[in-house]
């Protein structure tokens, strides 16, 4: 999706068309990444007023999709793209559908960080939510930055490290069965921790998926639902 | 789907959603054409055409394959009608015509000296831009290649006018009115006649020159409409303009650009994933 790939259409009004879906589409992506980050300080921080912002702001997001998305289907009306064209709007309506997922998991996490800020913290300042969330957020980054140069071995990377991140989830929830065993008053607080980590989790595997359009984008093909391992072999193969 | 069930108690329970699906249509609409497996009509092979010192198609090597529809597209001037005429010889009527290499259809060679042309024409048909229907009746028009085969039974022509102009979807708009004049047709309407008249001498092939670029958008719907209709008993060559056309009615898909031959392969393929940069541009619409 680099900017001079778009712009060779012999329709000039075609390609703004086309540069005008990407910078909203990376601009919503911006908007996510900001979203992860204040809900994340939010809740290491204790921020009730950060957190509130994060849940308040999750419309901005919203509405970003559905305005590329119509975008794209006006696209697709009055254009009727053929070969990458296609594939780039393909990949862009679903990359906003994931987007838009990941900023509800945001919202969730500020939440959760409003109704954490009225209790206690954990002797560690939520150090392991921090790593996590700093994982899922530098995850969402880079399958952006691997769509927007359209970048596979990027995409393919940042996908493989989606197993980092549900082994820092995995590590999380042991974590809190012990403080609850230890501890049962601490069960309330302990599950609304578990929430915020599995909404970081599910922010992984959106940021998986996009990458598996930038795959799609790059190559027409369709690698949902097939292994990394396969998807490698078969992008060496094809070089 | 199945419906609502009710369990023992009698209360309603949602359906079993994945019980009753049909998994085969996934499979059946994923499935791609595959070029490799299919049987070909029509073979070129490296296919050279001058037209006197200039050449205008380049070392040509193509399989058509049987009771499909390939869809020549590509930039004007790039070969792909001069391609067409070459399967009928149509090219034989312009001086200065050089050819080299082969051409056939059904393994024998269409340039051999011993090719009755009329008779190459019957089994290949052919459809022009413009609809070019004689100056005769509806009927007339229809009967017009039997007659001149020496067809006199009037019971035959009947039978074989009313069949071809079914299978050209004009029967119940002209069934009425068949000794009216054809020129009083519409163009869409004529266009369809001219498909009647090429069919219904039971040719094996059908070339289609720009068959719908004269027409409005309703009739060249029916005109492709047709065309789906007709592939299961012909096999169907089409030079189109339009893109979105040729993407809508065919399985195979030629790209030429400037007298050579790109690509060839599944119309799905082409227009999602093409294999060749050249493809790609044109029918993105970017510069060459």
């Amino acid at each position: 999706m680099e900017k001079s790939k778009l712009t060779q259409h012999i329709s000039q009004q075609f390609n703004q068309e086309l540069e005008h879906v990407r910078s909203q589409l990376l601009a919503m992506g911006g908007l996510v990444e900001q979203q992860i980050r204040d809900a994340l300080t939010a809740l290491i921080e204790a921020d009730s007023k950060l957190g509130e912002q994060v849940v308040r702001e999750d419309y901005k997001v919203n509405a970003f999709e559905v305005s590329i998305d119509e975008e794209c289907s006006r696209i697709l009306a009055r254009r009727q793209p053929a070969a990458s064209d296609l594939r780039l709007i393909m990949a862009v309506i679903k990359t906003i559908t994931d987007l838009e997922r990941i900023g509800d998991e945001a919202e969730k996490i500020g939440r959760m960080a409003v109704r954490l800020a009225e209790t206690e913290r954990p002797q560690d300042y939520y150090a392991e939510i921090a790593h996590l969330g700093e994982l899922g957020r530098a995850a969402v980054h880079q399958a952006l930055d691997a769509l927007a140069r359209v970048d596979i071995d990027q995409a393919v990377r940042v996908a493989k490290d989606d197993a980092r991140i549900d082994r820092a989830y995995v590590g999380i929830t042991r974590q809190l069965i012990t403080f609850m065993m230890e501890d049962p008053r601490s069960i309330t607080r302990s599950l609304d921790v578990m929430w915020a980590a599995r909404a970081l989790e599910r922010i992984g595997d959106h940021a998986a998926n996009i990458c598996e359009y930038v795959i799609y984008l790059a190559r027409g093909k369709d690698v949902r639902h097939t292994s990394l391992e396969q998807v490698e072999k078969e992008l060496l193969e094809s070089r | 789907m199945t419906a609502t069930q009710t369990d023992s108690t009698g209360a309603a329970r949602p359906p079993n959603l994945t019980h009753g699906l049909d998994f085969s249509a996934l499979q059946d609409s994923a499935r791609t054409l595959d070029l490799a497996s299919e049987k070909s009509c029509l073979e070129v092979e490296g296919l050279q055409l001058f037209y006197g010192e200039k050449q205008a198609l380049y070392d040509i090597r193509l399989r058509v394959p049987r009771q499909r529809v390939s869809a020549f597209i590509g930039p004007s001037g790039c070969g792909k009608s001069t391609l067409l005429r070459c399967f009928n010889r149509m090219n034989d009527l312009i001086d200065g015509v050089r050819i080299e290499g082969e051409l056939r259809l059904d393994g024998a060679d269409i340039y051999a000296p011993s090719v009755d042309v009329a008779e190459l024409r019957r089994r290949i048909g052919m459809v022009f831009q413009k609809p070019n229907p004689f100056p005769k009746s509806i009927y007339e028009n229809v009967a017009y290649g039997l007659r001149i085969q020496g067809e006199r039974s009037r019971r035959m022509l009947d039978e074989v006018v009313e069949e071809a102009l079914r299978s050209a979807a004009l029967w119940d708009e002209v069934k009425d009115r068949l000794h009216d004049n054809a020129l009083g047709l519409s163009g869409g309407q004529q266009q369809r006649l001219v498909i009647a008249r090429a069919i219904a001498i039971k040719p094996e092939v059908l070339l289609l020159d720009e068959p719908a670029s004269a027409l409005d958008p309703i009739s060249t719907l029916k005109i492709e409409e047709l065309i789906y209709e007709l592939k299961s008993r012909y096999t169907i060559v089409i030079v189109t303009h339009n893109m979105q056309q040729a993407a809508r009615v065919s399985d195979y898909t030629a790209f030429m650009h400037m007298g050579e031959l790109i690509e060839f392969g599944d119309t799905n393929t082409v227009f999602t994933n093409p294999a060749k940069k050249r493809t790609e541009d044109y029918i993105t619409g970017r510069y060459g």
